[in-house]
């Protein structure tokens, strides 16, 4: 009689992937606490964490203003026909705020940095992991987790908040934009109702998701790239490449699933 | 013999399921050049990245002065890195910075030096490397072989006591890649460090290596002095030699040192039979060193080239001649007795005075001394024992310039 294959089962797989997912996490969360550890180490890195606030935060102002421009300005436009259908439309200032502080402004803003830094992170972390730069840099006795990922999680906590906090004022800027210049509501109603509606609890979560999206788009990136080498295929070019979508489609997803989770404990 | 520096004990290593490493035993001793020779994909760079904890082994030990690698405290570990440079196959600078930084890397990020020293410290790196006009561009925009160089200077900045090179001289030129060996080779009797080094550069690794070891199949299946290497009759070292074996010397296009043995050992036959007298010439460019130390390694390779290339037109064809070191050629003269091989070599020395095989005199009135020691081979004399009576026996050595 022919015994059953079992490593081929699919209670096996299963099982296998589950080890796997389950050393991956534990994988992610030291890189994390080390990179988080080793900012405090002697001497400070100053000049490379400005590099990195000027790469992760400056460069990304631009982007950040467009797209926070274009969300509050489609959102004025639409809170307006749907508050003007039961004669609410005076509210508008209230929906933008509200929605731009508390979920659009954390979330798009991670995206546009996911897309725009974390990729570019994955990307160079990868090359240099797959050209023997990081094994260089262990020979020197230099630790790659310090002078690689520590400056970009430092440069990550300040500009995440930064810049939801900017992406939020313009897109409530492009709200009134829409509502008033274009739809002529009156501008003062539209201030008036962002501040009488905006509560420091909306703007404290907002930030509190800003720095939990933060963590995740920097560790997940530069786990990535880090550790290209050793996953399947990961050589030359297209190790790097599936590196930086990994990380890309990866950050993405668990910045809309902690969205969620966040938002249901802070309620 | 002393107790080696470096141990590699049983080493196995694997990836996925493969065996690369199948139980590797090497020593490595204290300020000797070792070479790690054996075919491409056997395990060369693997064994050099347990050497210095880049790779953990599935099992065996590597011992640094007696002491496992495995066991040692963090300190000790911090200690023992200190101790060690690595030069990669690829040259792994980072293209993000200069050529400057990255040369100056490991002291800015790990010794507590002044700007000034480091300046100084890069600056006589690029000098001496030849490269002294790239300090300010990207790895990007210089050659692989200007990238090699960077390499190599960036592992010697911090004085380390124990050089791993590995491969440092795949994708140079030949002159580039004679002057990156005698480099290495110089460096090394001046700084007294231990060297261990994966190449295929044969015969120029015989001339820089205390010791070579060839690895196949996992395992180290030679260990020892490139004499014996060459002298083994063991079929897998022969295959592999004879594989690697050129028609030409690439630097200076003359014969092989292995064709220049069997000529003499013709030749050695042939006397004993017809009782026909033969001579073995050396050729020493005496102070190849010096121009070295006052041009650059690069142009003492070159000398070297232009001069094989002069002496290679003025002997007979039935003459063989190869390079025997850095500094030397060697030349076996069939049907040649003493006061033939000594007029031939008064000839050859009046005619080379006449050429300049110096491109940029390295300080004024420069001229090359060349030393030129001839013996006749006895019945049965190896070739290294007539060659200790040329070089030695000052009546028969005949000295000239080369201006």
């Amino acid at each position: 009689m022919d015994t059953p294959n079992l490593n081929s089962s699919f209670p096996a797989s299963l099982g296998r992937a589950f080890i796997f997912f389950v050393q991956e996490l534990g994988g992610i969360t030291v890189f994390f606490l080390k990179g988080l550890a080793l900012i405090f180490t002697w001497p400070p890195q100053v000049r490379r964490t400005l590099d990195q606030l000027y790469f992760i935060g400056a460069q990304s102002i631009p982007i950040v203003m467009l797209t926070g421009l274009a969300t509050g300005m489609v959102l004025g436009l639409q809170g307006y026909y749907a508050l003007a259908g039961v004669g609410s439309e005076g509210a508008l200032g209230s929906i933008v705020a509200l929605t731009l502080i508390r979920e659009m402004g954390p979330v798009l803003t991670a995206i546009m940095l996911t897309a725009r830094a974390g990729s570019a992170m994955a990307a160079e972390i990868g090359v240099m992991r797959i050209s023997e730069q990081i094994d260089a840099l262990q020979t020197m006795q230099i630790n790659p987790l310090r002078y690689l990922i520590s400056p970009r999680i430092a440069a990550a906590l300040v500009s995440f908040p930064l810049l939801t906090a900017l992406f939020d004022m313009v897109g409530i800027f492009g709200g009134f934009l829409t509502g008033s210049m274009l739809l002529k509501m009156n501008p003062y109603l539209y201030f008036h109702r962002v501040r009488a509606s905006v509560e420091m609890d909306d703007v404290t979560g907002g930030f509190i998701k800003a720095v939990v999206f933060a963590v995740i788009v920097i560790t997940i990136c530069c786990y990535q790239g880090y550790t290209t080498h050793r996953r399947q295929g990961g050589f030359g070019a297209r190790g790097v490449s599936n590196s930086t979508t990994r990380a890309v489609v990866m950050s993405c997803v668990l910045i809309l699933v902690s969205d969620y989770v966040i938002t249901s404990l802070l309620r | 013999m002393s107790q080696p520096l470096i141990q590699i004990v049983d080493l196995c290593k694997s990836f996925s399921g493969q065996k690369v490493l199948n139980g590797a035993n090497l020593s490595i001793y204290k300020g000797e050049i070792t070479t790690i020779i054996g075919k491409s994909g056997g395990g060369k760079s693997v064994l050099l990245k347990h050497i210095i904890g880049l790779l953990e082994p599935d099992s065996g030990q590597v011992l640094f002065d007696g002491m496992p690698i495995s066991s040692m405290n963090k300190a000790q570990k911090k200690a023992w890195r200190s101790k060690i440079s690595y030069v990669f196959q690829n040259a792994a600078l980072f293209d993000s910075l200069t050529v400057f930084d990255n040369i100056a890397m490991p002291l800015v990020e790990t010794r507590r030096v002044s700007k000034e020293e480091v300046a100084a410290a890069v600056e006589k790196r690029l000098a001496q490397l030849d490269i002294g006009a790239i300090g300010n561009k990207y790895p990007s925009q210089i050659s692989g072989g200007m990238q090699k160089r960077v390499s190599l200077a960036r592992a010697l900045i911090t004085a380390p006591e124990v050089v791993l090179f590995d491969e440092p001289t795949t994708g140079l030129d030949p002159i580039r890649k004679s002057a990156v060996l005698s480099m290495v080779s110089s460096y090394q009797r001046r700084l007294g460090f231990t060297g261990v080094m994966v190449s295929h550069e044969i015969p120029d690794i015989f001339f820089i290596s205390q010791r070579v070891a060839m690895l196949d199949k996992g395992k180290v299946v030679f260990e020892g002095p490139p004499e014996d290497l060459q002298r083994s009759d063991k079929p897998v070292i022969i295959e592999f030699l004879q594989g690697l074996e050129q028609p030409r010397d690439a630097l200076t296009g003359m014969g092989t040192q292995q064709q220049l043995s069997k000529s003499y050992e013709a030749e050695s036959d042939r006397s004993a039979r017809t009782a026909q007298a033969f001579c073995l010439v050396v050729f020493s460019l005496d102070n190849l060193e010096e121009i070295t130390e006052q041009s650059t390694h690069v142009m003492a390779q070159t000398v070297m080239a232009n001069f094989a290339a002069e002496l290679g037109r003025h002997l007979r064809v039935f003459d063989s001649c190869a390079r025997y070191g850095f500094d030397r050629i060697l030349v076996v003269m069939p049907n040649t007795g003493m006061n033939e091989a000594k007029k031939l070599i008064e000839r050859i020395s009046r005619s080379l005075q006449r050429k300049n095989v110096v491109p940029i005199a390295p300080y004024p009135d420069f001229c090359l001394m060349v030393s030129a020691g001839f013996a006749q081979a006895g019945a049965d004399e190896s070739i290294e024992a007539v060659l200790e009576r040329a070089a030695n026996d000052e009546k028969n050595v005949y000295t000239f310039k080369v201006c």
